[in-house]
């Protein structure tokens, strides 16, 4: 079951291919588990809620704001919920639960990885973020400069990020479905993309924020009654908890204790899960919802607050699966894998998080945290969705092909029929790649957000003297070493290729391919001496006291 | 934005004040935060059984209580930022809306 635990753990572990290297060691193909009633049904309520909001946000959603950034209405709350939401992935809950399970401490260390990008998110970029951009982020970076070559580099910046994280949540869905509900992968990957499709082509941003926020609280709700269950087992004391969990685990005393790791990989890793979790489109976006500077700044405060309670949950998740599941034979399965036979979890590790619900709270509790994990994805995916839509409809339709001259009914249409476009590929993509081995995607996508997009959205906020070629031309080289990278690296070269070894040894090259991009940026800025560097460099002045006081920016639209 | 309104906020010594604090405090902020997982990071890599050493006797290793003050105190940053930024530099900030308008 090697490319399923990988799928997983690479759709979970966003930006973590080490991880989804070590966590994977399973081969061959997921078996279909019983049809879960309970799940299902539990699921179908949670689609028919979510399509009825659809239906509601689909009467509010006339013009353009409203489609790309529900009118700017969301509150700092509820955009925080919804950041929240898109940052706990179905595979993030089942993934690093998994991680902990698995090894321990070594699953905390992750999830702070990808936590502590926030803080500095919120400190330097969200509040010049939303008053400088409307829709995109490509509003931003292009804001004195050239909008043609800008925007085409941002939209395929965003398009690659998006395409990669498409394709790695379908195959996530398709396969978790299979285990969770006992329906077929390609019924699972086909119903993924048209709900998708249908809430953000009905239902835009309003609807997308919303199926997010409701995701989010019940994957809360769940994850703390299943951590305060855990707890109550061993007296509210994690001394005891972790004392059982030795005891029990293999490993033994060593899943309290961090595990061996390269050093650049792992200061690679912390940059490109850092800068990527600023530079990711879809996260950029949710920044244009909310009404102002004020609101936006808050929002990361409480995604902040719910990210992180929800890592300290999976992490007493993970050692309450230790604790109470390894010394039940009926959760236990034998396989073989690599010609040897090994005992495990039913299904693998990513369904520790599952089993625990069962084992805590019965059938139904299992069919509920089943229905939310599937719930999660399509929210995930429905985000992705609407900023690669907006990428192709308002940077590259509006702005390159109509020079800002579209009407606002055209771009709405360009943008659904795009959503559309993008339910088809995901499909053909997620069948197409059932088979494959994906867990370098994700990886990819953040590497690719961190010394693509971030480098040239940072610099155009921070840096006066950024032009438009050393914007365009440090972006490409940023994408370009970044997936360069890691196919040359031990992800893609050996694992997929099946090379000997590798001819880049680090599996992370953010560390490289970041520096590459801002020292590119800043060289070919600095030796741009045309007439337009000159105006661009002009413009910076006024750009900043708008992105200071937000005198100019867009405001929320009222109905 | 007109060049009227562009130069009177430029030259308004409230709008100085407010980018040299709210630069001053996000840089500082972000630099501490740098530090905290950095310096974790570091100490995974390069002495990591200070980490996997008992805390008080017990099973608890000095790990578990970082990690969680890490994830807290990434909590709490955000937290003082906000609270600074919606008192004190929002109140600067309209005073420099207003005087724009002028």
């Amino acid at each position: 079951m090697k490319s399923w635990t990988k799928t997983l753990c690479a759709t979970a572990l966003t930006g973590l291919p080490a991880l989804a290297l070590a966590a994977g060691a399973f081969e061959g193909e997921v078996t279909k588990q019983a049809t879960n009633w309970h799940a299902i049904i539990m699921f179908f309520l949670f689609v028919a809620f979510t399509m009825g909001i659809t239906y509601w946000a689909s009467r509010r959603t006339r013009s353009a704001s409203d489609f790309y950034t529900a009118g700017g209405g969301i509150t700092g709350f509820q955009n925080g919920l919804a950041i929240a939401g898109d940052y706990m992935s179905a595979a993030s809950f089942l993934g690093i639960s998994a991680m902990v399970f698995d090894k321990g401490y070594d699953g905390l260390i992750y999830s702070i990885g990808f936590l502590v990008g926030w803080p500095v998110i919120l400190f330097l970029v969200a509040e010049r973020l939303r008053n400088l951009g409307k829709f995109t982020f490509a509003d931003v970076a292009s804001y004195r400069l050239q909008q043609t070559p800008v925007r085409t580099f941002a939209a395929t910046g965003t398009l690659v990020v998006v395409a990669l994280y498409l394709i790695a949540q379908m195959v996530g869905a398709g396969k978790l479905i299979q285990l969770l509900f006992g329906m077929s992968y390609s019924s699972a990957v086909v119903l993924v993309g048209i709900l998708m499709v249908m809430y953000v082509t009905f239902g835009g941003m309003l609807a997308t924020t919303w199926v997010q926020i409701i995701k989010a609280v019940i994957l809360l709700g769940g994850a703390s009654f299943m951590a305060f269950m855990v707890l109550s087992t061993v007296g509210f004391s994690p001394e005891m908890m972790f004392q059982k969990a030795v005891a029990i685990h293999a490993k033994g005393a060593e899943i309290m204790a961090p595990g061996k790791a390269d050093p650049i990989d792992s200061i690679s890793l912390g940059l490109a899960l850092m800068f990527g979790t600023a530079g990711l489109p879809h996260i950029l976006m949710r920044f244009f919802t909310v009404s102002d500077a004020k609101e936006a700044r808050k929002s990361v405060f409480y995604a902040t607050g719910f990210i992180g309670y929800f890592y300290i949950l999976t992490f007493i998740i993970g050692f309450g699966a230790i604790m109470l599941l390894l010394d039940q034979p009926s959760m236990m399965e034998t396989v073989v894998k690599n010609g040897k036979e090994v005992t495990q979890l039913i299904g693998g590790s990513n369904m520790a998080a599952i089993h625990l619900a069962n084992a805590v709270g019965g059938d139904l509790f299992l069919g509920f945290i089943s229905a939310v994990a599937f719930a999660t994805i399509l929210a995930v995916v429905a985000g992705l969705a609407l900023s690669g839509a907006s990428a192709v409809s308002h940077d590259l339709y509006a702005s390159v092909i109509k020079k800002g001259k579209a009407n606002e009914a055209d771009e709405i249409r360009v943008s659904k029929i795009t959503t559309v476009v993008l339910g088809v590929i995901a499909i053909l993509l997620g069948l197409l790649f059932e088979k494959q081995n994906i867990a370098f995607m994700v990886g990819l996508a953040f590497s690719i957000a961190a010394s693509a997009n971030f480098p040239v959205l940072f610099l155009s906020m921070f840096w006066k003297g950024l032009t438009t070629r050393g914007a365009v031309v440090g972006g490409f080289i940023g994408l370009i070493s970044a997936v360069g990278l890691i196919v040359m690296g031990p992800a893609v070269w050996v694992d997929v290729l099946k090379h000997e070894t590798a001819l880049f040894p680090y599996k992370n090259p953010a560390i490289f391919s970041i520096t590459l991009a801002f020292v590119f940026t800043w060289l070919v800025s600095v030796l741009d001496k045309s007439k337009s560097a000159i105006e661009e460099k002009a413009k910076f002045d006024a750009q900043f006291v708008r992105s200071m006081t937000g005198i100019g920016a867009a405001g929320a639209s009222k109905h | 934005m007109n060049e009227d309104i562009l130069t009177r906020v430029q030259n308004n010594p409230k709008f100085k004040e407010l980018v040299h604090k709210r630069t001053r405090l996000g840089w500082q902020l972000s630099i501490l935060m740098l530090a905290i997982y950095y310096g974790f990071i570091l100490v995974l890599a390069f002495a990591p059984n200070v980490l996997g050493a008992s805390l008080s006797g017990g099973t608890t290793t000095v790990g578990i209580p970082v990690g969680i003050f890490i994830i807290v105190s990434a909590f709490v940053l955000t937290g003082v930022y906000v609270r600074k930024a919606n008192t004190e530099f929002d109140q600067l900030n309209q005073q420099i809306v207003e005087d724009a308008k002028q």
